[in-house]
């Protein structure tokens, strides 16, 4: 297998339920370095909870993830069982996850947001970890933003820190929740201009967005859900020009607005 | 009786009550968040013994409290106490009673945190008790510290109930003094004291608020 071709992120047949309410009913990905796959589809489709069970902040019922090979789930008997809490702890290496409000440390100044979980992990000491730190937010243009606190940033700004927080943990997956969709229009901007930038460094990305254009512009492939189910699944071409009622009505009103 | 047995006696006064109010705030502030673990526990057992020992301490007299710590161990056990034990019963009644107005204190700052800052925790590898102590803790005490202010405020004028107890605090010294001389000035003393006291804690406490404002 070339390394081109190396799975990053696995998911086979999640299922997820809260309560009664059947939220995810089939769903699978295979995700490969360097690949974009943005995600997009109605509001209460399911995109938000693929992406919390696959960063594990929720459970699945059943199906299996796995990043590089590992396991996080196997599915045994109709069931998820998930690996040991060390296990998970090791497997939290391999992604990051970009909340749509951000989730900055309030209490942090913008540097020690980036630098603390990469001390904690113990991979660096505090003045390596501050250099990474300080290079990233160079790179996304918040270099003087180093010693200011949350509340004195712009939305934008935030968001911009938060993939900085993300990415200085090295992670080999990066999945974003609605990025830009606390933010005011004008803000939009900047931030997906950083998600374009890693994209062409050929960060291995799972986006959820309701920015179509730009769905369209970045994605090696593009899944449209709908009720817990894939509805239509291919390249932004295959997508955009698909003969699926539903999905040109979505895409049509969401490029609209 | 001269001037200076008096002020001496109220002097000796005022270090208890002192003792009183910094060993009260030392052992009921760590309890306090104990007894709010307690109460949020998902053990039904640990829940509800929380909750009933949190009902009584508000919800019974704190001189009340005083007398069954000091005099439950005879009545109860018929282990003799010595006077000694005196100022024991009122450092356990006061912690007791103080810890479980913190913990309604504690959990209403920690169930007010949204749930983003501990899913931002998670996905960045902070362990549960990395997540607490770093992040959640710090803003907490932030979100607390007005109704925190408010009950450290009320603990000074309450060291005064360990006089149910004849512990020689600044109001039982200051009415000994009093009720001896015949004169009003011990207690009219023995308030200013208690005003300048709670001018000092309430400066204090503003100065800990801003060195906390440096975020929002
Ligand atoms: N913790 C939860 N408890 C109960 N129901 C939930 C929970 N999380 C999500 N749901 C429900 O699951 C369904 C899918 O939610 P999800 O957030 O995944 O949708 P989404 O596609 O991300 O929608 P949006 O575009 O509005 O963000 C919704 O009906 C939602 O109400
Ligand atoms: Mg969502």
């Amino acid at each position: 297998m070339s390394e081109q071709e190396k799975t990053i992120l696995s998911i086979s047949h999640m299922k997820k339920s809260f309560d009664e309410l059947e939220v995810i009913r089939d769903f699978s990905l295979k995700v490969r370095q360097g690949e974009v796959v943005s995600i997009i589809g109605p509001s209460g489709s399911g995109k938000s909870t693929i992406l919390r069970c696959a960063s594990l902040l929720e459970w699945m019922d059943d199906g299996e993830l796995s990043y590089l090979g590992e396991y996080a789930a196997k599915s045994e008997g109709g069931k998820s069982v998930y690996a040991s809490k060390a296990e998970l702890r090791r497997l939290h290496r391999h992604f990051g996850l970009v909340f749509q409000n951000f989730n900055l440390f309030p209490h942090y100044s913008v540097l020690k947001n980036i630098t603390e979980p990469v001390i904690l992990q113990g991979n660096m000491d505090k003045a390596e970890a501050e250099n990474k730190a300080l290079s990233l937010l160079e790179r996304l243009g918040l270099k003087d933003k180093a010693d200011a606190y949350p509340f004195q940033l712009s939305g934008g700004q935030q968001q911009r820190v938060s993939i900085a927080r993300a990415l200085a943990l090295s992670p080999e997956i990066l999945f974003f929740d609605e990025p830009t969709s606390a933010l005011d229009p004008e803000l939009t901007g900047e931030v997906l201009k950083v998600i374009r930038s890693l994209a062409d460094e050929k960060m291995t990305m799972v986006i959820v967005t309701h920015e179509m254009l730009f769905a369209k512009e970045l994605s090696d492939r593009i899944i449209f859900m709908e009720k817990g189910v894939v509805a239509a699944e291919g390249t932004p071409e295959e997508v955009f020009s698909t003969d699926n009622v539903r999905v040109r009505e979505f895409i049509g009103k969401v490029s609209t607005l | 009786m001269n001037l200076e047995t008096m002020v001496l006696q109220l002097g000796s006064g005022m270090l208890v009550t002192v003792e009183i109010f910094v060993l009260t705030l030392i052992f009921s502030l760590p309890l306090g968040l104990l007894v709010s673990f307690g109460r949020m526990s998902k053990n039904k057992v640990v829940m509800t013994i929380s909750k009933i020992y949190i009902s009584i301490m508000r919800g019974t007299p704190l001189m009340l409290q005083l007398l069954v710590v000091y005099f439950g161990p005879y009545y109860l056990f018929r282990i003799k106490i010595g006077t000694g034990y005196r100022m024991v019963a009122v450092i356990i009644g006061f912690v007791l009673n103080y810890a479980a107005y913190f913990a309604e204190i504690y959990r209403s700052g920690i169930e007010s945190m949204p749930v983003g800052q501990y899913e931002a925790a998670r996905v960045l590898g902070y362990s549960s008790g990395q997540t607490f102590f770093r992040i959640i803790f710090p803003q907490v005490v932030k979100r607390i510290l007005p109704p925190v202010t408010n009950e450290v405020i009320t603990l000074v004028k309450d060291t005064s109930l360990a006089f149910a107890l004849a512990v020689a605090e600044m109001f039982t010294m200051a009415k000994q003094v009093a009720s001896a001389q015949t004169t009003v000035v011990p207690l009219m003393a023995a308030g200013l004291f208690y005003y300048v006291f709670n001018l000092l804690v309430a400066f204090c406490m503003e100065r800990l608020e801003k060195s906390m404002a440096y975020y929002r």
